[in-house]
Parts: structure tokens; sequence; C-alpha cells
């Protein structure tokens, strides 16, 4: 099996495993592992975007 | 001023069991203590970013030449009997030929990475350093 995502895809496939395990080792108690791990992900893919909005202005 | 010390219960038995069996394979530790969930959880992520790294062709680091391949290859390491495995079947491509393969790779290495510090917060549950 081959598996080709886009780099958005592969981005936010990334954050959402990373984002679990670290909710799930720095937080105690399941309503705050779901806030952290919320988080953790919005910091991920908003981010990305940010950055890749950066990039596309400094390339031009 | 009051402060709060964490509460080290310890379990009895052999202290270093769940981090063991959590390096070995994702989610173990968890499972021992029953922690079902989380652990299931553990195992779906680190698990399937281990897959989904195989399946983009990522490169499993099987030798060392300079220290980024050192680096990476403590990564790999970390996924336990994943790359064990994954290294006796010859999965993961030798060179990383197309985009997507470089992605893999990252997943892998990541993957391994995480699943020491789920090992880590398997040994603190254990050890009473953490609920």
């Amino acid at each position: 099996m081959t598996l080709s995502p886009s780099h958005y895809t592969a981005v936010l496939l990334f954050a959402l495993f990373v984002s679990v395990v670290f909710a799930i080792t720095q937080r105690d108690t399941p309503k705050r592992m779901f806030k952290y791990g919320a988080w953790c992900f919005s910091l991920f893919a908003g981010s990305a975007i940010v950055l890749s909005w950066l990039m596309y202005f400094v390339a031009r | 001023m009051a402060t709060s010390t964490p509460k080290t219960t310890a379990a009895p038995g052999f202290q270093y069991g769940p981090l063991l069996a959590g390096w070995l394979f994702p989610g173990a530790g968890h499972f021992l203590q029953r922690k079902w969930v989380r652990g299931g959880l553990l195992l779906a992520s680190i698990g399937g970013m281990f897959v989904l790294g195989i399946a983009m062709q990522g490169k499993l680091y099987t030798s060392a030449h300079d220290i980024l391949d050192i680096l990476c290859m403590a990564g790999d390491l970390g996924s336990g009997l994943f790359y064990l495995v994954s290294r006796q079947l010859g999965l993961g491509a030798e060179t990383v030929q197309v985009t997507t393969a470089d992605y893999g790779t990252r997943f892998i290495v990541v993957a391994g990475l995480l699943n020491i510090i789920a090992a880590v917060d398997a040994h603190n549950l254990f050890t009473g350093r953490k609920r």
C-alpha cells in the first residue's frame, strides 16, 4: 500500500496524532486533556497556515 | 504559603515494567495499569503514525553515518517492536525518492519519540507521580 497525501493533509495528520499524545501525557483529567489537545491541534494547524501565507508573500 | 506536593503512592511490582512494556508496544504501559482509553488512544496515534509513515514509503534507519542519522535512528528505535518487526520484514524505503517519503520518514521518527514520552508517562502513572 502506498499513500501520497498532500502536504497539508500530512500536516493535519501529524497535528492530530501529536496533539492526542501530548494531551494524554501532559494533562491529568479527561477534560483538561481534551482542552489541551484541541489547543495543540489548533496551534499546529494554525501556525502551518500562517507560515504558509508568510512564505507566499516572502517569495513574491 | 501552602505548597502542593505530587502524590507518590507507588504500586507494588517491578517499577520499570510499564516503561519497558510501553516502549516495546505503544500503549502497553497504560494497558498494564488498566488505563484502557488512554492506552488505546496512544496505540492508535503512535501506531497510526508509524503505519502511515511506512505507507508513505518512509525510510527506516538501519545504520548511522553522521550525527543526524544517529538521532533519527534513536527516534526510530523509540517505536520498539514496531521498528524491529518492520526491519525484519524489510518494510520502509532504502532511500527517500519522493516528497511524501520524506514526510513518511519524519512520521516514523516522531512516532518513536512520542512513544518514549508515552512510556515515561506510563512509568509516572505507576510510581504515582501522575494520576
